[in-house]
């Protein structure tokens, strides 16, 4: 039985009296694609955000390679190797794309001082990764002058910087056009390749269904399905399991 | 096969106009070069308008006994502004921290050591500041506002207002280093100089400077990537408060005498040499140089409007023009990406 790299077990959210997440388990072996699933306002995204620690969970725990964090934080979590690329990407937009790609992990000298020239050779070095050519941008470039796609690579450059061990992808393509959303899975594939964990948050049913082992379907803060691609079947089957959540006697259930 | 060719093909391609080192450097450093450019047009304008006095030496080491206190200011309060907040605390600090300074020397210590308590005491005022701020979430605008009154309050209180004179500074070590003269140049210059460099570095070249573009820019993102964004900011008004002690140490050793009001007109002027420098105001991007030449700017235009032979009474008609005149040059040359 391998460990997992990362365990989220028992995790509520509650703002007040309104529940986000009402009890989750989520875990996820090495070199292993989930797909997370679940309607707007399901809980996806607080429960992703627990993960990378840029959220409190109201209780619950969280389990690195099998044993307890304490005070995770999102440092401790860049620190365990998790990288999340998020739905609003999370870009500093007035800043260059090398500054981006290095945010909260600068190369420094001892005293503090950056290394420009290695900051600026490594962002190189991925851009042309990610498929940039050095011809239309540089790492010196602003990332306000970027669109929507090119904006995606920085995060996506940013989450691959280090070798992490999971990646986390919050609806990578939304707002992308075709090609754009090829060189995304161009690269999630590459990610999978080279034996790391993904996490794959998407609308696009096919899409995730296409690139995952295992599913995981959140319904109104909790999990409604966890599947491998095995007992799925198929992506219609998926469609038909997500319609069904969707139907309202669901949602007499729970009130 | 395509691939390949395709990827020899812009290799050979020369570099992106936007790469050229020239090209680079006016585009990274527009905002200070457009303050620069203001700054020269306003000479020109003065000198034409009066050569004779323009021509005169002594008319700008004038100004530079006094642009040094201005520098040691402005510098960190366009980190305040990067950052995203404002100090208008600053004037009371300088004035409490140069009140330390006077005190111990007044007590028989010596001033270099008067000057490192005043440096001390002025950085915990302003991480003090910056606490209040950050951790009690209020806005830096009011809160700042509030402890200038506060701080002032206290000088007026402790001191019963009465200001201290302290005539044995001038055969000290102290002033000959920091206050003295070099071959006729004020040496408080050079030092003001070797400040404002050592922060454009802080500012552009070390992690702090590049947490504190972040979190101007986009603190949400700041935290995600696991910056501290309120230690960050509490920092930035450290830095400040540091700038405070320096000013008010060094305006207190060329008048040699501290007074109650020190500080108490640099708010406004300091304000305005860091927009009239090129610094927006919505925070994430700034230019440490350019606010340096926004402060020769502004300390320029009272001795210069005199100068011309203007009356005293259009001295403040001209600070006007010029930081409206500033800022439109800087509007039309910086675009804000959201």
């Amino acid at each position: 039985m391998t460990t997992p790299i990362i365990e989220l077990r028992g995790i509520t959210k509650s703002y007040g009296t309104i529940y986000a997440l009402g009890g989750v388990n989520l875990h996820v072996n090495p070199g292993e694609v989930v797909g997370l699933l679940g309607d707007n306002g399901a809980g996806k995204s607080t429960l992703i955000k627990i993960l990378a620690g840029v959220i409190k969970p109201t209780s619950g725990e969280i389990l690195v390679n099998g044993s307890a964090a304490s005070n995770w934080s999102p440092a401790r979590s860049r620190a365990a190797g998790i990288e999340t690329v998020y739905q609003d990407r999370a870009l500093a937009v007035q800043q260059s794309i090398v500054r981006n790609i290095f945010m909260g992990r600068e190369l420094a000298g001892p005293f503090g001082w950056l290394n420009m020239r290695k900051q600026i050779a490594e962002a190189e070095r991925l851009m042309r990764e990610i498929g940039f050519t050095s011809k239309v941008f540089s790492p010196h470039s602003i990332v306000g002058q970027l669109s929507g796609g090119e904006r995606q690579g920085v995060a996506i450059a940013r989450a691959i910087l280090k070798q992490a061990n999971l990646i986390v992808l919050d609806e990578p393509t939304t707002a992308l056009s075709l090609t754009e959303t090829a060189k995304v899975f161009h690269f999630v594939r590459q990610v999978r390749e080279s034996g790391r964990s993904i996490v794959f948050i998407g609308h696009n049913i096919h899409h995730v269904f296409d690139i995952a082992e295992r599913f995981v379907v959140i319904d109104r803060g909790r999990v409604a399905m966890e599947k491998t691609k095995a007992e799925v079947g198929s992506a219609h089957a998926l469609i038909e399991f997500m319609e069904d959540v969707a139907k309202p006697h669901h949602a007499r259930e729970i009130a | 096969m395509a691939d390949v060719a395709h990827a020899k093909a812009s290799e050979a391609v020369d570099l992106h106009p936007s790469e050229r080192p020239l090209r680079r450097f006016i585009v990274a450093n527009r905002a200070a070069l457009g303050s620069l450019s203001i700054f020269w047009l306003m000479l020109l304008a003065f000198f034409t308008a009066n050569p004779v006095v323009f021509s005169n030496w002594g008319l700008y080491t004038a100004v530079m006994t006094t642009l040094p206190v201005t520098l040691f200011l402005v510098a960190p309060l366009v980190f305040v502004v990067t950052s995203g907040e404002i100090d208008l605390s600053f004037p009371a600090v300088m004035g409490l921290a140069s009140l330390a300074f006077a005190v111990v020397v007044q007590a028989g210590y010596d001033p270099l050591l008067a000057m490192l308590a005043a440096i001390v005491f002025g950085t915990l005022l302003g991480f003090g500041v910056g606490a209040l701020v950050v951790y009690g979430g209020l806005s830096s605008l009011v809160a700042t506002l509030g402890m200038n009154f506060m701080l002032r309050g206290v000088i007026l209180i402790v001191t019963n207002s009465k200001s201290i004179a302290m005539p044995d500074l001038v055969d000290s070590v102290a002033f000959k280093l920091f206050s003295g003269k070099v071959f006729g140049f004020p040496v408080q210059m050079f030092w003001a100089v070797l400040f404002v460099v050592f922060c454009a570095m802080l500012y552009n070249r070390h992690r702090f400077g590049a947490h504190v573009h972040v979190v101007g820019d986009n603190p949400d993102s700041a935290n995600e990537m696991g910056i501290n964004v309120n230690w960050t900011r509490v920092k930035v008004f450290g830095l400040m408060g540091l700038g405070a002690a320096l000013a008010g140490v060094f305006s207190t050793m060329i008048n040699f005498t501290w007074w109650p009001t020190s500080g108490d007109g640099y708010l406004l002027p300091v304000i305005a040499s860091v927009f009239v420098g090129g610094t927006p105001p919505w925070g994430g991007i700034g230019t440490v140089i350019g606010g340096a030449i926004g402060a020769m700017t502004v300390s320029f235009i009272q001795t210069g409007v005199v100068g011309v032979g203007l009356s005293g009474f259009y001295v403040q008609f001209f600070y006007g023009l010029i930081i409206i005149l500033s800022l439109l040059g800087h509007r039309w040359n910086q675009v804000r990406y959201r």
